[in-house]
């Protein structure tokens, strides 16, 4: 399967839904899109990665990326999984502590700290 | 001799190949399917890392993927062209990019060596091979 992108306003978060497969192949896709929303002013970003099946090194070296961008300007990037095996790949990389993981689009939304 | 073997261009679109074939053959090898998830994701760092190494060194050949079925145990071996220098050299002139580069692929490597218990990863100057080994149950164990 491939990548599919859907972003979404609510409040003044920016909400970035993801399906299918982040891979080497696809993430140059992700990273177009974060680097769009950030260029465009939008610096509180939510990615949902509760349709994701797949994610490799390449997906979280994007997700760092766009971590960076918005934290330039002052910014967040909430992530939203309940994937035991895309979780797993956080926890190996020790990604867990740097990006704040929500169980719903709602808690991630609803996160100020 | 390896059971299946794979070679292909050393393009990003076809890595996703490379896990759906590995996957595959696993599983009929005997891989617990807890575990396929695991050999999907190592498999495709694996091959990823070779492509990024044959397209930043101009190598045209094919990256190649051997699958080993064996007795107790499945083994992956992914195979690049990419020659290496030795640690320390150009570390004087090594620029940013190759930096980021180097860190992109140790990444690669940092998520391998967390998911796979058995894995060899050896360099030279005629390229490198990282190897995988997981147990395989014997047909007709574990299925009650």
């Amino acid at each position: 399967m491939d990548l599919s992108l859907s972003t979404r306003t609510v409040g003044d978060r920016t909400v970035v839904e993801v399906g299918g497969e982040i891979d080497v192949y696809t993430a140059p896709k992700l990273r177009e899109q974060l680097v769009e929303l950030v260029n465009d002013g939008n610096f509180h970003l939510v990615v949902d990665m509760e349709g994701v099946d797949f994610l490799d090194s390449t997906g979280l070296g994007v997700l760092v990326g766009g971590l960076k961008r918005v934290r330039a300007h002052e910014g967040s990037l909430r992530l939203v999984c309940n994937q035991e095996r895309i979780l797993k790949i956080f926890r190996i990389t020790g990604l867990t502590k740097v990006f704040p993981i929500h169980t719903s689009v709602e808690e991630a939304v609803a996160a100020t700290d | 001799m390896a059971t299946v073997e794979l070679r292909f261009s050393a393009l990003p679109e076809h890595v996703r190949t490379a896990r759906l074939v590995a996957a595959a053959v696993a599983r009929r090898a005997g891989v617990d399917e807890a575990v396929l998830d695991e050999v999907r994701l190592a498999v495709g760092e694996a091959c990823s890392r070779a492509v990024g190494l044959h397209q930043g060194a101009g190598i045209t050949e094919p990256v190649r993927v051997a699958l080993i079925e064996d007795e107790k145990q499945f083994s992956i071996e992914v195979g690049d062209d990419a020659p290496r220098s030795t640690p320390g050299d150009g570390a004087s002139g090594a620029s940013a990019e190759a930096d980021v580069e180097a860190e992109e692929d140790e990444m690669g490597l940092a998520v391998i060596s967390g998911l796979v218990d058995d894995v060899e990863v050896t360099a030279g100057e005629y390229g490198g091979l990282i190897r995988m080994t997981w147990p395989t149950v014997p047909p007709g164990v574990g299925l009650t």
